[in-house]
């Protein structure tokens, strides 16, 4: 047998499932890090916006238009990696879309609708600093912020439904026979994971904002300039972390209500009792046993229902039967995830007390270089926590993609080239995320070392080519 | 129901075809604009026409794809099944497309602008080719209905496929040349008026000509789709050859706006004449769209997004075309468009 015959038939009977769900995994966790700057950005920009023409403040508005530049860049490395997406749910899951895609394609549909609104006000936006009046200007930023909050409440909807899966009707085959679309975008996964997320967004994109600016700061870049921008992102941020964590207790309450084995994944529970330690890291090992980490005794009951306290009754692993749950190793990856996001979580949380308290009894920000440490290193720490998050999310759902209805395995593509596709995506996804980074930075380098007050929008996506020097924007 | 939903699936259809069709068709004059002395004036009038306004038609394929599978779940999975190659390419090339589009503006030093450019034009012509091939192998029933894909290569390279996909190159160069002429109208540019005249029409007799060897083919290769062409989607075949050749008359008679117009016409006809000619199936000659539809419930949500879309979306555009003509003064030539890109 020639080599070719040989490799041939052993690269096409490679297994699509492990393929197509890393590279839905890679594909997602790189799109999920644009969503909030996709969704909180422009809040932020319209919080300068306003800022600079209330009260005629030209740092502000100076902020507010460097911000709008760069949101257009991010928005359409977005718009672009959120349309693979579309492409992907087919091109990977053909059968999960034959067969849910009238339930499941519902929120899109409006999801749709809020992602048009945004692309075309954000070109409005752009295009409108030098051809609007000041405060019309400011008002066609607004839908940008509205439409982005909506629209990721309806792809959260969507995948809301893959863990609560409600609004339809099977027949006896466990085919749709009809669809209740009210019933399908406000299922009961829905609104606390819509609220978590749309928080997140805020949460991650104030401190990743912020953390440039501290960076910023900790580099000698004391001026009001650098300092507003650091104020407004940060303060976004400071705000959602504690809505956060109220928000993040409740869903993980509607997990345990709802979705016994991801909680049990989540407290890395093998068997079903009372009195449930909490274990910090630790694992599941091949025989199902917890090894390593610290147990607190009684937490994980005491948190999961405070009425009834450590005698809460924790449903563990074993009572689903093992082609039902997720395996050992994946709960050990949705615990070490579920670790990594409340504990970063937790130390975003503190960063921020340390600045309400600085606010509160000396009225200025914190005057440590730690402090700005910290919040350089807390873009990426919150990047991570909510990357954690979703990993928790989704992983603890295996071995289903329709929690109940439909497991992974057989929602995938027949098609065994998924691992070539894959690599291109990474190599592709690579080059792109790397490019993004370099650009945005070129055009910070550029726009700090002119240091002009014109707004020029010619190295914007969106904008146009200028060529005849417009006034600056006027503020009255 | 199901028939209003195919109404607007083919209706979304339509207006990528048109507006993603006259973005890829500008890639396409961008590729071949030649070396960056030469195609610098070329590429000038290339960024003022399609500056604000293009990513947002990305939308539309978007909103393709969601109609589909929410209202044909079956048809998209069936679609992505068989054809997972030149929607992967697609994806692929829409990812550089985008990112060349992102980038370009943002990057000063030549050499990346052209290496976007590059990745950009390519991915233009690629784009189309494969979406093109796409309908080809759906027209000409290689898609079949069910779990069991077609064949993952003879599917979209065959005779049917690569004629649509050429097709679909071949009018988006026309489409974008056509407006193109306009611009350079526009921005008082004679030179570049000419420049895009010409190459409207060279693009105009390519399609022709493709489309013409695509008679012959779809009756050898397509017969369902040669039979509904020649009956019911006649009158839309005919329209589309009459507008298409009445903006060319209207381009060489100085431009007139009304060129823009029949050249929109002749694209629509063709994309309107194929969806005709496959009627009632979705899928030929397997799924029809009754038999392919989502319930009742899905498509009354998709018909309420929609109509939402309609009532918030278009004035929306409208505000940004005006600014869009407001920024562009006369005077404005884009010979002197230097220092901001050089």
């Amino acid at each position: 047998m020639t080599i070719p015959a040989m490799i041939v038939p052993a690269l096409t009977a490679i297994d699509p499932v492990p393929w197509a769900r890393s590279q839905m995994a890679f594909t997602l966790a790189f799109h999920i890090i644009l969503v909030p700057l996709g969704v909180s950005w422009a809040a932020m920009t319209l919080i300068a916006n306003y800022r600079g023409i209330k009260h005629d403040d030209q740092d502000a508005l100076h902020l507010a238009h460097r911000w709008s530049k760069y949101m257009a860049v991010t928005f359409a490395v977005g718009a672009v990696t959120g349309t693979v997406l579309t492409f992907e749910f087919g091109l990977l899951w053909p059968r999960f879309m034959g067969r849910w895609g009238e339930a499941f394609g519902v929120p899109f549909a409006f999801e749709g609708l809020f992602f048009f609104t945004e692309a075309v006000f954000i070109s409005i936006y752009i295009f409108g600093w030098r051809r609007l009046k000041p405060w019309t200007h400011f008002w066609t930023g607004v839908p940008i912020a509205v439409a982005g909050i909506f629209g990721s409440i309806s792809v959260v909807a969507a995948n809301a439904w893959m863990n609560s899966p409600q609004g339809v009707t099977l027949d006896s085959a466990g085919n749709v026979t009809s669809v209740d679309p009210i019933g399908v975008i406000f299922n009961n996964a829905m609104p606390l994971m819509a609220a978590h997320m749309v928080i997140a967004a805020y949460l991650v994109g104030g401190f990743l904002i912020a953390s440039v600016y501290a960076a910023g700061i900790l580099r000698g870049r004391h001026d009001r300039y650098h300092r507003l921008g650091f104020i407004i992102a940060f303060t976004v941020a400071a705000l959602a972390t504690p809505v956060q964590m109220g928000v993040g207790d409740s869903l993980a309450r509607w997990v345990f209500n709802n979705q016994p084995e991801k909680f049990a994944a989540i407290e890395l529970v093998p068997t079903t009792s009372t009195d449930v330690p909490e274990t910090l890291l630790g694992q599941l090992n091949s025989s199902g046993e917890v090894t390593g980490g610290i147990p607190i005794p009684g937490l994980a009951s005491i948190l999961s229902d405070p009425a009834t306290g450590t005698s809460t009754v924790v449903r563990g692993l074993n009572a689903e039967p093992t082609g039902d749950r997720p395996t050992n190793q994946e709960a050990n990856v949705v615990h070490l995830s579920w670790d990594i996001m409340v504990g970063l979580g937790t130390l975003l949380f503190l960063l921020t007390l340390w600045y309400w308290a600085s606010w509160i009894f000396r009225r200025d920000l914190p005057r440590s270089k730690w402090f700005f440490r910290a919040a350089a290193g807390s873009g990426v720490a919150a990047v991570v926590t909510l990357e954690a998050g979703w990993t928790v999310s989704e992983v603890g759902r295996q071995p289903w993609i329709v929690y109940g209805k439909m497991k992974v395995a057989d929602a995938a593509t027949a098609n065994t080239g998924v691992w070539v596709t894959f690599i291109a995506v990474v190599l592709l996804y690579i080059g792109l995320g790397v490019t993004t980074i370099l650009v945005l930075r070129g055009m910070s380098r550029r726009s700090r070392d002119s240091d002009s007050r014109r707004f020029d929008d010619a190295d914007v996506p969106y904008g146009r080519r200028e060529t005849v020097p417009e006034p600056e924007p006027t503020v009255r | 129901m199901s028939t209003t939903a195919a109404v607007i699936l083919f209706a979304a259809v339509t207006t990528y075809a048109i507006f993603g069709g006259a973005d890829f068709g500008a890639g396409f004059w961008d590729l071949v604009a030649g070396d960056a002395h030469r195609g610098q004036r070329p590429r000038d009038v290339i960024d003022h026409s399609i500056g604000p306004v293009w990513e947002a038609n990305h939308v539309w394929l978007i909103f393709t794809f969601v109609v589909l599978w929410t209202c044909f779940p079956t048809a998209y999975a069936s679609i992505t099944l068989t054809l997972f190659v030149p929607l992967t390419l697609a994806a692929l090339g829409i990812v550089l497309r985008g990112a060349g589009f992102a980038f370009r503006k943002a990057v000063f030093r030549t050499r990346d602008r052209r290496n976007f450019g590059a990745a950009f034009a390519l991915s233009s012509v690629l784009v189309p080719f494969c979406l093109g091939a796409v309908a080809g192998s759906i027209a000409s029933g290689r898609v079949p209905d069910g779990g069991a894909p077609g064949d993952p290569w003879s599917s979209w390279l065959n005779p049917t496929s690569i004629t649509l996909g050429l097709l679909a190159v071949c009018m988006a160069a026309y489409l974008a040349a056509v407006f193109l002429v306009w611009d350079a109208r526009r921005l008082g540019d004679a030179d570049m008026l000419t420049y895009f005249r010409l190459r409207a029409v060279t693009a105009a007799v390519a399609a022709g000509v493709v489309a013409v060897a695509g008679i012959f083919v779809l009756h050898q290769d397509a017969r369902y789709l040669f039979n509904g062409l020649t009956s019911r989607a006649l009158p839309l075949v005919i329209v589309s050859m009459v507008a298409g050749v009445a903006s060319l008359l209207m381009l060489r008679d100085r431009a007139r706006p009304g060129a823009r117009l029949a050249a929109v016409a002749a694209v629509a006809g063709v994309v309107l004449a194929w969806g005709v000619a496959q009627w009632d199936y979705l899928l030929p000659q397997t799924l029809t769209v009754a038999t392919g539809a989502a319930p009742n419930g899905t498509i009354q949500a998709v018909i309420v997004a929609t109509g939402l879309a309609a009532l918030l979306i278009v004035p929306a555009f409208v505000l940004l075309y005006t600014l869009d003509q407001k920024s562009l003064l006369p005077e404005e030539s884009v010979s002197d468009a230097g220092p901001t890109g050089e």
